[in-house]
């Protein structure tokens, strides 16, 4: 499902945030990125989702090789990505279901597909009764089950989060792991960058390590170095 | 795993599709509009003035050219007879003339009337004591029917006039009437430029108003593009909300100018029988108002294509 080879990302600053990374994860698999700061997992999925682009190697997600995907085949490509982010990043002028909607509006969906479908995504993370809601009368962890159900209210083949339990205390983080875990369990394919690395190994799934923009290990996972 | 389909593939819904999608984004800019009443009243007052200033002027450029042709048509040809022609051939010959259908009146002014008017005219009355005799010839002022004449058609009267055996030449006095409207051609293109430099000023305004909701939406923008968002659909809303801008401003000067029009219609009419004349002063034709909108849409397009050309490339998804 993703695939990198060699690749380099190095920003316009110089810095090198990934050198020669090497790493397979399958389709339906879970996988956790881990390591310290500015160890290069934000960017990694950054370039999953095509935020950033690598400057050296290959990457292929979900059969399509990254560097031919530009211009107008950049939004069909993310319409099959799901990002959630440690900051929630909602929009607070919007109601929780307008949130949530934004995705499928985004794509076009008709209004009576698009309640239907946001309404069972908010059901999936216990959040229905608050659709109307504006996200700033949630509490941290709601607004998170937000941006969770907005990334994959449009079904993607690939769910990526970065951080999703920063914020949170222990109890609420591996419920949202659970939470993941179901999403994995019906065939999306999840990445989670986290460096919560008590609880990524109670969840039993490969662990990619990254240092200084290398891949360290990659315990239980298929590829890496 | 290949990518699901995502978009609805029959033709009928995709331009179902398409069609919410463009009203969508225009209810959206008209209520984003409205959230902001102040900001919007703000700049499409802006816009309004903008649009009006160029609007008024024209108005006041074709009502004097009215006046011009009116005044134009009613100016009268001289006829000046050769010196040989007697009082009683000249008198036949207004007899004659004023069966013309194209003429409304004859006055025979026989030389003893033209020169006692030049000598009260000129002031150079001793001078001409000391001519012996008349040198002034007799002349038939022709009112002309201003109804029958338009185009080339007052030229051609006047070469049928100098082609009368009696005629010595026929004068059109029209040269006040002629500067006045050449006046009136200096003032046209004035109004042109003027037009151009305040459609460039509310190309700015609505390019201006634009680029600050871009950046204001910074985030928003940001999270459609990475959830696929197409740059059309970015775009669109801040299309429509250029054009609500241009034509709400549009509507406004069309306000600004009939009021305007409606303050002056009294006095005008009041001036106009001073001089006996049937003149109105008159608003914008709905032509007129049709294309005055037009310009404030197209103007609120163009500015904010622009802008989102120039702002939306900056923004790339955090």
């Amino acid at each position: 499902m993703i695939h990198f080879t060699d690749v380099h990302m190095r920003y316009t600053s110089g810095a090198e945030a990934l050198k020669r990374v090497n790493l397979s994860i399958d389709k339906g698999a879970m996988a956790f990125v881990t390591g310290r700061s500015g160890a290069g997992k934000s960017t990694l999925l950054r370039l999953i989702a095509l935020i950033e682009r690598h400057t050296r190697g290959q990457i292929i997600v979900n059969g399509q090789n990254l560097e031919r995907v530009t211009g107008r085949r950049i939004p069909l490509y993310r319409r099959n990505i799901g990002f959630t982010f440690q900051e929630h990043r909602l929009l607070y002028d919007r109601t929780v279901f307008d949130n949530v909607a934004l995705p499928l509006v985004v794509s076009g969906h008709r209004y009576q597909d698009i309640r239907r479908r946001v309404q069972a995504a908010l059901d999936k993370v216990g959040l229905l009764e608050k659709q109307k809601h504006l996200p700033i009368a949630l509490s941290g962890g709601e607004q998170q089950r937000v941006g969770i159900a907005r990334a994959v209210v449009h079904r993607p083949a690939v769910l990526l989060a970065d951080e999703p339990t920063g914020n949170l205390d222990p109890i609420l983080s591996w419920d949202t792991m659970k939470l993941f875990e179901q999403f994995n369990q019906v065939g999306v394919t999840v990445v989670i960058a986290s460096h919560d690395l008590d609880m990524i190994r109670r969840m039993r799934k490969p662990i990619i390590t990254l240092r200084e923009g290398r891949i360290l290990t990659s315990a239980g996972g298929e590829g890496g170095e | 795993m290949t990518a699901r389909a995502r978009l609805p593939m029959d033709p009928g819904r995709v331009v179902t599709a398409w069609l919410s999608q463009h009203i969508q984004a225009l209810l959206y800019s008209a209520g984003q509009m409205c959230r902001n009443p102040l900001g919007s009243l703000l700049t499409t007052a802006v816009i309004g003035i903008s649009l009006a200033l160029p609007a008024a002027f024209y108005l006041v450029l074709a009502n004097s050219e009215r006046v011009a042709s009116a005044w134009g048509g009613a100016a009268r040809v001289t006829l000046f007879l050769k010196m040989d022609v007697t009082p009683e051939r000249a008198q036949a010959l207004a007899t004659s003339l004023r069966g013309h259908p194209r003429v409304l009146d004859v006055r025979v002014i026989s030389p003893d009337e033209a020169l006692a008017e030049f000598r009260r005219a000129s002031g150079f009355g001793d001078a001409i004591e000391q001519l012996e005799e008349n040198p002034l010839p007799a002349a038939l002022l022709i009112q002309p029917d201003n109804a029958r004449f338009g185009g080339t058609a007052m030229e051609e009267f006047l070469a049928a006039m100098r082609a009368l055996p009696e005629a010595d030449t026929a004068q059109f006095d029209r040269q006040w009437v002629q500067r006045l409207v050449a006046l009136l051609n200096i003032l046209h293109r004035a109004v042109l430029i003027l037009a151009a430099l305040l459609a460039l000023a509310v190309l700015l305004i609505i390019g201006n108003t634009i680029r600050l909701s871009i950046y204001n939406r910074r985030t928003e923008i940001e999270i459609n593009m990475l959830f696929g968002a197409t740059g059309a659909f970015i775009q669109r809303p801040f299309l429509y909300s250029g054009i609500l801008h241009g034509l709400v401003g549009a509507l406004l000067a069309w306000l600004l100018v009939s009021g305007a029009v409606r303050l002056l219609q009294g006095p005008v009419a009041e001036l106009a029988g001073l001089y006996a004349s049937e003149f109105v002063l008159h608003g914008l034709a709905a032509e007129n108002v049709v294309k005055l909108l037009g310009i404030g849409g197209v103007l609120g397009w163009v500015g904010s294509w622009l802008a989102v050309q120039r702002h939306l490339r900056d923004i790339t998804p955090l």
